[in-house]
């Protein structure tokens, strides 16, 4: 068998068909489009989750205080005094998976300077903050050993805080700022990092030493939160672990108690935000997908009816030598050419929709190789497996009734 | 000593129908040389339509054997068979059985397609050489819905002489044509023995059957009689006679 001819023959017979063919072709254009398209839209999105949850911080960990028993009565959460300084220092002291850590203890209220004020948040933390959640400094210092443990009234602000008590005018270091009620020397101000995946302003802040706040302004021992680095992303769970057992023997909790505390880590939050658009992903590509197998179907629908039509072209062709293998070969090549020509129109579709997709929403475009291979593939398996019944039944004609056929 | 081209011995063919068995032929004993023009001729039911077939190798005897060409087809399975059909056989059919919306070139090319030994070039040539052959040199790129009968049926004798054959098997290929159409066929074919081709052309018109050498007549499975045939019409002689055709000038 000469599969050079017998392709140039399907190609001629496709030919011979070009309307047919193109129509043919249209379901299997649009399955495969609308997989890539919907592959590449939910992929875009997830990776605009992942981006904005990242620039959160380096591989992330944070620690929340839990709900607790005290004398038989769960308290909630918000409640719970149960994180403490010490052990912050314990987890610095003995942890191998952790890279920085640093307490936070926050309140919200009003910045003031001379008449203008400004609602905000201020956050008591200390120097390895600003890496763990990857804020830089774009003018200044930040606090020092010594600022931290004298309770130093020193501060540095984000940019939103800035504009709206400074202007554009004033250079803000140096200056001194009102909180609470306490005057704050601004040491350095932050670099601008826009919003963060929820829409919340990352720069509407104030940073402080943790000692400032948790005892000059709310005047407490706990503290509401630990935030932490692992030493790079694969130990994230390592150190989860390693924070857990830690903290459960610091707070000396019998092995059936619970946690009264919570750790939580970057990659889970982007596991929860993502889970939908996941599942969403998955839902639009398996209806996708039903559409390329219904393009399938109508491949083998139009072999079928180009079959009973060219059973004379077929007997013809067994007469002066065709056998019954050429036959077959030749309507599966003209299936598997049908669709692989449709699956590459509609990758090249399905690309070009996800690109105005994408703009349209505001999301990375990405090119999925896997998908456009896997597509490939399908085709190719869709072609044969749809276009080999109707090849073997031309295969299996009588060439004697075949050329009479009227 | 001329060539033996086609040897049947003592050949049945039965067909089941029903519960019942039809001997569409009974013993069949028949030759056909090298350079020889034999009319195969019968009425239908007398089964020329089944030796046909199976001189074509599209289909096999009951009994008996069938040489063609030295090779005995009772050994060979379905593929061998479509070879030897593609190096040793051409056919014509009534109806010429040209491909739609294809070039003469290509519809002659065809046979060509199933011999991996042709090279596209050498394909090309010889299609252009059998068009020549059969006197359509100015219509290689004609679809056949722009030839005329006389022209299609042309283009399939180009097509079953392309693989230069040892035997030409037409079946009733003057049937859909008028009398002086059918003459110019005649003719053609009349010019292809004279050249050398071996040529087995069923048909039940004796008009037409008085153009070969040899008249082999079935009957009800077999061979009723078997002659030479005289006084034997010349084609061209016979076109001249014909009253003049009033040409239509547009």
């Amino acid at each position: 068998m000469n599969y050079i001819n017998l392709t140039k023959i399907a190609v001629n017979a496709l030919k011979r068909n070009k309307f047919r063919a193109i129509l043919t072709m249209l379901g299997i254009i649009i399955g495969v489009g609308s997989v890539i398209g919907m592959l590449s839209i939910g992929e875009g999105s997830k990776k605009n989750i992942q981006d904005e949850i990242s620039s959160m911080g380096s591989n992330m960990i944070f620690v929340m205080p839990g709900s607790q028993h005290r004398g038989g009565v769960m308290m909630g959460n918000s409640n719970s005094k149960s994180l403490t300084l010490k052990d912050v220092e314990q987890l610095k002291k003995s942890t191998q998976y952790l890279s920085r850590i640093s307490p936070q203890v926050s309140t919200s209220g009003q910045a003031i300077k001379g008449n203008k004020n400004w609602p905000t948040s201020i956050y008591g933390v200390n120097d390895e903050y600003l890496e763990i959640r990857k804020y830089e400094i774009e003018d200044g210092r930040i606090f020092t050993e010594q600022e931290i443990n004298s309770l130093g009234k020193v501060c540095l602000v984000g940019k939103t805080v800035v504009e709206n008590i400074f202007g554009t005018s004033i250079d803000p270091v140096g200056q001194t700022i009102r909180f609470e009620g306490i005057p704050l020397k601004i040491i350095g101000v932050l670099k601008e990092k826009g919003q963060n995946g929820m829409g919340m302003d990352q720069d509407d802040l104030i940073l402080a030493p943790y000692t400032t706040v948790q005892r000059r302004m709310l005047a407490i021992t706990h503290i509401q939160a630990i935030y932490a680095s692992s030493i790079d992303e694969q130990s994230t769970d390592q150190a989860i672990e390693e924070i857990e057992t830690m903290l459960r023997s610091q707070h000396k909790l019998k092995a059936d108690a619970n946690d009264d505390f919570e750790v939580r880590s970057q990659a889970e939050m982007v596991q929860a935000f993502t889970s939908v658009s996941d599942m969403l992903t998955m839902l639009l590509g398996a209806i996708a997908g039903i559409s390329l197998l219904v393009g399938g179907i109508g491949i083998m629908n139009i072999m079928f009816v180009s079959v009973t039509e060219r059973t004379k072209e077929i007997g013809l062709r067994m007469s002066v030598g065709g056998s019954g293998n050429d036959i077959l070969m030749q309507f599966l090549i003209e299936a598997v050419i049908l669709s692989i020509f449709g699956g590459i129109i509609g990758i090249v579709f399905g690309l070009l929709v996800s690109l105005v997709a994408t703009n349209a929403l505001n999301l990375p475009f990405l090119i999925m190789e896997n998908a456009i291979i896997l597509s490939f593939l399908v085709c190719t398996a869709i072609g044969v497996f749809f276009g080999w019944y109707p090849a073997r039944k031309a295969a299996n004609l009588n060439p004697i009734d075949a050329i009479r056929h009227e | 000593m001329q060539k033996t081209i086609i040897e049947v011995k003592d050949l049945k063919k039965d067909y089941p129908v029903g519960e019942m068995t039809v001997h569409a032929l009974r013993k069949i004993n028949m030759e056909i040389k090298e350079g020889d023009f034999a009319a195969i001729m019968g009425t239908s039911g007398s089964g020329k339509s089944t030796m046909l077939n199976i001189l074509g190798c599209l289909d096999k005897p009951t009994d008996g054997t069938y040489l063609l060409d030295g090779v005995n087809m009772a050994d060979m399975n379905k593929n061998q068979l479509a070879q030897l059909r593609n190096s040793k056989l051409g056919f014509i059919f009534q109806s010429y059985n040209l491909l739609p919306r294809t070039t003469a070139l290509e519809n002659v090319e065809l046979p060509l397609y199933y011999n991996s030994k042709v090279k596209s070039k050498e394909r090309r040539e010889r299609a252009m050489h059998a068009l020549e052959q059969v006197g359509l040199a100015d219509r290689f790129h004609h679809m056949p819905n722009q030839l005329s009968g006389g022209q299609q049926q042309r283009v399939a004798i180009a097509r079953s002489l392309v693989n230069d054959p040892v035997v030409i098997l037409a079946d009733e290929a003057t049937g859909n044509l008028d009398t002086r159409t059918s003459y110019e066929i005649m003719e053609l074919f009349q010019k292809l023995n004279d050249e050398g081709k071996t040529i087995a052309f069923v048909t039940h018109e004796e008009d037409i059957a008085r153009f070969m050498k040899r008249n082999i007549v079935f009957r009800d499975g077999l061979i009723k009689k078997e002659m030479a045939v005289d006084a034997r019409h010349n084609a061209t002689q016979l076109i001249a006679e014909l009253p003049a055709e009033t040409d239509i000038d547009f």
